[in-house]
């Protein structure tokens, strides 16, 4: 099947989860991210072998995850950013135990309870590691229908191949909205290659054991450095950034996700006024695509970071630039959604401010 | 010739315990070697060690084990049981990992009937952190939290986590045995034989809780320890079948 439909995006995760080869899904009840948890409820009882399991908490649906792991499962748990929270403790033991897992953030308003808006404020926890101890985990960030189906494939591939928890931070504009999709033709997990790691039994092989605990201070050194390189390979290869209309641009913003779709709009409208700028969106917010951004400073001397926080992802921004443009933010937290009209608004003040010129 | 009658398990490791004398953990260790290979099933057993004093179960035990969150084991045992149906899973657990933190995710799982088998070892105190107060501590008994003893009112009633686990509708079978006499050891591991038996046979969540001594903790002899939980903990937890769904199997 593999025609064009129209879907709504927290389903369109839970289809592509499914095609994936994804077998066991845990969840608990949180907005604005239900109809994942709903829509996987319905697509595991139709395969022939999925799981689906509505957890008591969402302590226990990260740790029913790491089970379904260790026993060779592709597996994947979502929440909402409170319940993201409670689901750390489970991320760091499954970083530690390099256990492969799909992880789902529909982001909302927070701090605390927050409200159920679509928001950008997980960033920091999403990307530097979220629970305790020296790790990171990989985190994709779509910005519509067909990337969502694309990169919920790429985020169990990526989980097998570094062994990691793998993150695919939405929000909730971008689970609610509905936009036509094609979905990959769903992948035979018979064909998956085999876990050596795996617990399933140690019939005619040595036992196994999948653990955390490294009392002597010298292995737990040593998995922290293997970890560091495990990163840093990831870190070689495969950020990945979308670029709009950057070829000539005097300014650039960058945003990602729902931001990201809203700055395009508005460069879209400075463009037809004849401004030159453009976009930058990461679509790997970790490992962060630092050397797209820093080779655009070499024709950019402006950049304008646009998020739904109060600045979180600048600061990887001007990290990656140290120092070779400026770096100036704009942003709307704890739910608000700005229009296009706004963000045309604010770059072009930037725009003029910086003395980049009228329309040319 | 002379004939063998005691060996070391096929189960277990050759790995000297870490364990303080008169601990019962390493007791409880053997049972599960021996009753792993009476049943058949150590080649299709899998384990999920706790956080505390038994988290190193993995060096005595040979068979794949996977270590939990301090408390999440029995969440664990269900990701992996539910994936892999055709094998023998099980928890071990000391009082605060399953009655104290772990409490949620043990009541769900025994109501969910998850067919597995959770080894919850009760020795009334936190071992691995030095010994300060568990859910099972007895009344005006010391521990490090509990100095002057613990209070009813300040700290509550010793919870008896078995009995809760009964009343939900997917437990199928649950003992409390002990490990301070031959006789009692010999029980506890009956016990767990038919807990293992219970999953095998697809009936439901089982789990027998073992009382068990914690000389160093207690700050007794191993014989005091063995006297103490006779005197003391058998009149507050009792040894007795809580639940049997299962009949004789």
């Amino acid at each position: 099947m593999t025609e064009k439909q129209l879907m709504r995006g927290s389903h369109v995760i839970g289809e592509a989860a499914v095609r994936a080869g994804c077998r066991f899904y845990a969840g608990y009840p949180i907005t604005p991210q239900n109809e994942l948890t709903e829509y996987m409820a319905g697509a595991m009882s139709r395969t022939r072998d999925g799981i689906f399991l509505q957890a008591e908490s969402e302590l226990a649906a990260v740790n029913m995850v790491i089970g379904a792991a260790m026993a060779g499962a592709r597996t994947m748990t979502s929440s909402s950013s409170p319940g993201i929270s409670l689901k750390q403790e489970g991320v760091s033991y499954l970083a530690a135990q390099e256990l492969p897992a799909v992880l789902v953030n529909t982001m909302r308003g927070g701090p605390g309870l927050g409200n159920i808006a679509p928001s950008q404020g997980d960033y920091f926890q999403a990307t530097r590691g979220g629970g305790h101890g020296d790790y990171r985990h990989i985190v994709l960030a779509p910005a519509s229908g067909q990337e969502l189906a694309d990169l919920t494939r790429t985020a169990f591939d990526y989980a097998d191949r570094y062994r990691t928890p793998v993150m695919i931070l939405g929000d909730g504009m971008m689970g609610q909205m509905m936009e036509p999709v094609v979905f990959p033709e769903p992948l035979d997990v018979s064909t998956l290659p085999d876990k050596p790691w795996k617990l399933d039994g140690a019939a005619g092989r040595p036992s196994r054991v999948i653990l955390s605990l490294l009392l002597n201070t010298a292995v737990e050194e040593e998995l922290n450095w293997k970890l560091h390189r495990k990163y840093e390979a990831i870190a070689r290869e495969i950020p990945a950034a979308e670029t709009f209309m950057t070829g000539d641009a005097r300014l650039v913003v960058i945003a990602y996700g729902t931001a990201a779709r809203i700055a395009k709009g508005a460069v879209k409208m400075l463009r037809e006024k004849g401004l030159r700028v453009g976009l930058l969106r990461p679509v790997t917010l970790w490992p962060f695509p630092d050397r797209a951004i820093r080779e655009m400073s070499r024709s950019v001397n402006d950049f304008l970071t646009f998020e739904m926080s109060t600045g979180q992802m600048v600061e990887d921004v001007r990290l990656a630039l140290e120092g070779r443009a400026r770096v100036h933010f704009y942003g709307r937290p704890g739910g608000i959604i700005p229009t296009p009209d706004e963000i045309a608004g604010v770059l072009h003040s930037r725009y003029e401010r910086s003395g980049l010129g009228g329309p040319s | 010739m002379a004939k063998k009658i005691f060996e070391r398990p096929r189960y277990l490791k050759e790995n000297v315990y870490h364990y303080c004398p008169g601990c019962g953990h390493s007791i409880i260790h053997r049972l599960l070697a021996e009753v792993f290979d009476e049943l058949g099933i150590g080649e299709r057993t899998i384990g999920v060690p706790p956080a505390g004093c038994a988290v190193l179960a993995y060096n005595y035990l040979d068979v794949d084990m996977g270590e939990a969150p301090h408390g999440r084991a029995v969440a664990v045992a269900t990701g992996i049981k539910r994936t892999l149906p055709d094998r023998i899973v099980f928890t071990y657990q000391g009082d605060g990992d399953i009655a104290a933190i772990g409490t949620a995710e043990t009541i769900h799982a025994a109501n969910r009937g998850e067919n597995v088998t959770a080894v919850f070892v009760n020795n009334g105190v936190y071992g691995m952190t030095g010994g300060q107060m568990a859910p099972t501590t007895l009344l005006g008994q010391s521990s490090t939290t509990t100095p002057g003893g613990r209070d009813r009112i300040r700290d509550g009633l010793p919870i008896d986590l078995s009995q809760m686990l009964a009343v939900t509708g997917g437990s199928a079978y649950i003992e409390r045995t002990a490990v301070h006499s031959p006789k009692h050891v010999r029980r506890t591991k009956k016990a767990l034989a038919k807990a293992f038996k219970t999953q095998m046979q697809g009936l439901g969540f089982s789990l027998v809780e073992v009382v068990s001594q914690c000389p160093t903790n207690w700050k007794m002899t191993p014989t005091d320890a063995c006297s103490w939980i006779e005197e003391s903990i058998l009149p507050v937890y009792p040894l007795t079948v809580i639940k049997d769904e299962v009949g004789d199997i």
